[in-house]
């Protein structure tokens, strides 16, 4: 599928990280403490202070859970087949939602704890920002 | 521990259709009100305290007092997804035991299955920008998949099977084949099968999101009730015996970065109920818990403390949950799973503890003195509230 929603803009909070995807970066924040702050945002979650940093992933992680969609009436995904909806734990402390690409049969080639690496898979449209997915390693 | 006795329900009208096409979100309300008043034996009139969850053409307390024609002097508008009514019953107790307000009522009013509103399956993300659906969006979820991600954890952790939470969806279903209203529901939304299920029907409907089953899913219906809370004093006076509210949480959990999924808003609402309430999970008769999915109700079941924190499936497998059987009893009505879910179910779960706790179940536990009432509103497994209500018999 390449016609998947698109993030809108203007929204502060989430710009520089699909700015990123456009550089083929998994993009994350820390504060002045080391606390991993995802998703993004303007504050830190742990102090409420303003002072992070940006950063990027190695895009490895392990499946937290996920499932298999088979019923989703929205437009663009009402005629896909079965498709995963997973959790990914990054190797650097965050958890992002995303979906698992390149397994066969989604219900039986996708465990949790299994290792994947992220891409980014192009979008439909000029400007169009890639959309962050991950395929086992 | 003595309970303290600040605040009761006083009435309560489960509106009975749930195929009400022509009829309007808000008519719903206030005829549920009308009914509700005149189950306790108060009047229009009475009505010094309105919550409402923003549901309906309502514009919350705003739209609603306007409606009704009424001029509360309290008016708390608490949105909280489906979980508000328990919310509302743990603001009634707070405000009427502060003297705010002594007769106060909320409201809910759905056609949920008559604009058939696509809840579970509808796709989330078409809200416009926000630094959520950004993140979300370009991913398909549904609401269902958020909880079968629940569901997929809870099994990988703990081993629980479909097998086991399959026997949530039978026991209530038992239940549901008992209430009138419940079969009227399954008949009127044109369920494949209206009558007593088996595991083995569950593990057979078809998949929506793995792992769960079509009837591991609750029905869409349209809808609605009211509640009556009133003062000790009022109390007094009412037509039927009244059921307190001697315990109230309310919390939020949401999406965290190594969190874990398998634990609900319920861990932390549950334990300040109970200890406001001065009563142990072990002394409770009926347990209402919000099942808009199996797996909500075995989170719930342990996240309340009726078992330990992974037990769920040994719990379920040792027998409870159906009237008939020793032991903690759930859901008496038929529950969201096979009598009534508009979209916001946790005023029901209310409706029927009240009925449990004045011997007018139709699944009735003989001598139930404790009911706790558990609302999820939001998505388990994302952001979402939990409330918990702990009610007892007068």
């Amino acid at each position: 599928m390449a016609n998947r929603p698109q993030p809108s803009f203007p929204e502060p909070d989430t710009q520089h990280f699909w700015e990123g995807c456009k550089e083929g970066e998994l993009r994350y924040q820390t504060d002045s403490d080391g606390n991993v702050v995802f998703y993004p945002r303007g504050h830190s979650t742990v102090t409420g202070d303003r002072d992070l940093s940006w950063n990027v992933s190695s895009g490895l992680g392990s499946v937290y859970t996920y499932s298999v969609v088979r019923q989703n009436r929205m437009p663009g995904f009402q005629e896909l087949g079965a498709y995963a909806v997973a959790y990914i734990d990054l190797d650097e402390g965050f958890r992002m939602m995303s979906t698992i690409v390149g397994v066969d049969n989604p219900t039986t080639g996708i465990s949790i704890g299994q290792r994947v690496q992220v891409e980014f898979e192009e979008q439909d449209g000029e400007g169009a920002y890639p959309i962050p997915v991950f395929r086992p390693v | 521990m003595a309970q303290e006795r600040l605040a009761a329900i006083a009435g309560i009208h489960e509106y009975p259709l749930r195929v009400a096409p022509g009829v309007s979100s808000m008519q719903i309300k206030a005829d549920s009100m009308k009914k509700a008043l005149e189950d306790a034996g108060l009047d229009w009139g009475d009505v010094d305290g309105l919550y409402d969850a923003l549901d309906g053409e309502g514009g919350g307390g705003l739209g609603l007092a306007a409606y009704l024609g009424i001029k509360p002097r309290l008016l708390d508008t608490t949105q909280v997804g489906g979980s508000s009514y328990e919310f509302h019953a743990s603001h009634a107790l707070r405000d009427i035991a502060a003297g705010r307000c002594n007769v106060a009522v909320t409201t809910y009013g759905s056609t949920a299955a008559s604009q058939r509103v696509p809840i579970g399956t509808g796709g989330m993300g078409r809200g416009g920008a926000s630094w959520q659906q950004n993140m979300e969006a370009p991913y398909g979820s549904t609401l269902i998949s958020n909880y079968a991600m629940v569901a997929h954890r809870h099994m990988h952790e703990y081993g629980t099977t479909t097998e086991q939470l399959a026997q949530i969806s039978v026991a209530t279903r038992k239940h549901a084949m008992r209430n009138p209203e419940a079969v009227k529901a399954m008949t009127d939304l044109q369920f494949v099968k209206v009558d007593e299920i088996s595991v083995e029907d569950v593990l057979e409907s078809r998949i929506i999101a793995d792992p769960l089953h079509l009837l591991e899913c609750c029905m869409i219906s349209d809808g609605g009730g009211a509640a009556v809370f009133v003062s000790p004093e009022i109390a007094r006076d009412i037509k039927k015996k009244p059921v307190w509210i001697i315990g109230a949480g309310e919390a939020t959990k949401y999406r965290e970065n190594g969190g874990d999924i398998t634990t609900s808003a319920g861990a932390q609402s549950a334990p300040a109920a109970f200890a406001q309430a001065g009563v142990t999970p072990d002394e409770i008769d009926i347990a209402m818990i919000y099942d808009s999915f199996s797996i909500t109700v075995a989170v719930m079941l342990e996240d309340l403390g009726f078992c330990a924190k992974g037990e769920v499936g040994q719990f379920i497998d040792d027998g409870h949950l159906a009237f008939d059987q020793p032991g903690l009893t759930l859901n008496t009505d038929g529950g969201g799973l096979s009598s009534n879910h508009p979209g916001m179910r946790g005023l029901f779960l209310l409706l029927e503890s009240v009925r449990q706790l004045r011997g007018e179940s139709t699944s009735q536990v003989d001598g139930a003195k404790l009911a706790v009432a558990h609302g999820n509103g939001g998505l388990l497994g994302g952001t979402h509230t939990g409330g918990t209500v702990i009610l007892a018999a007068d």
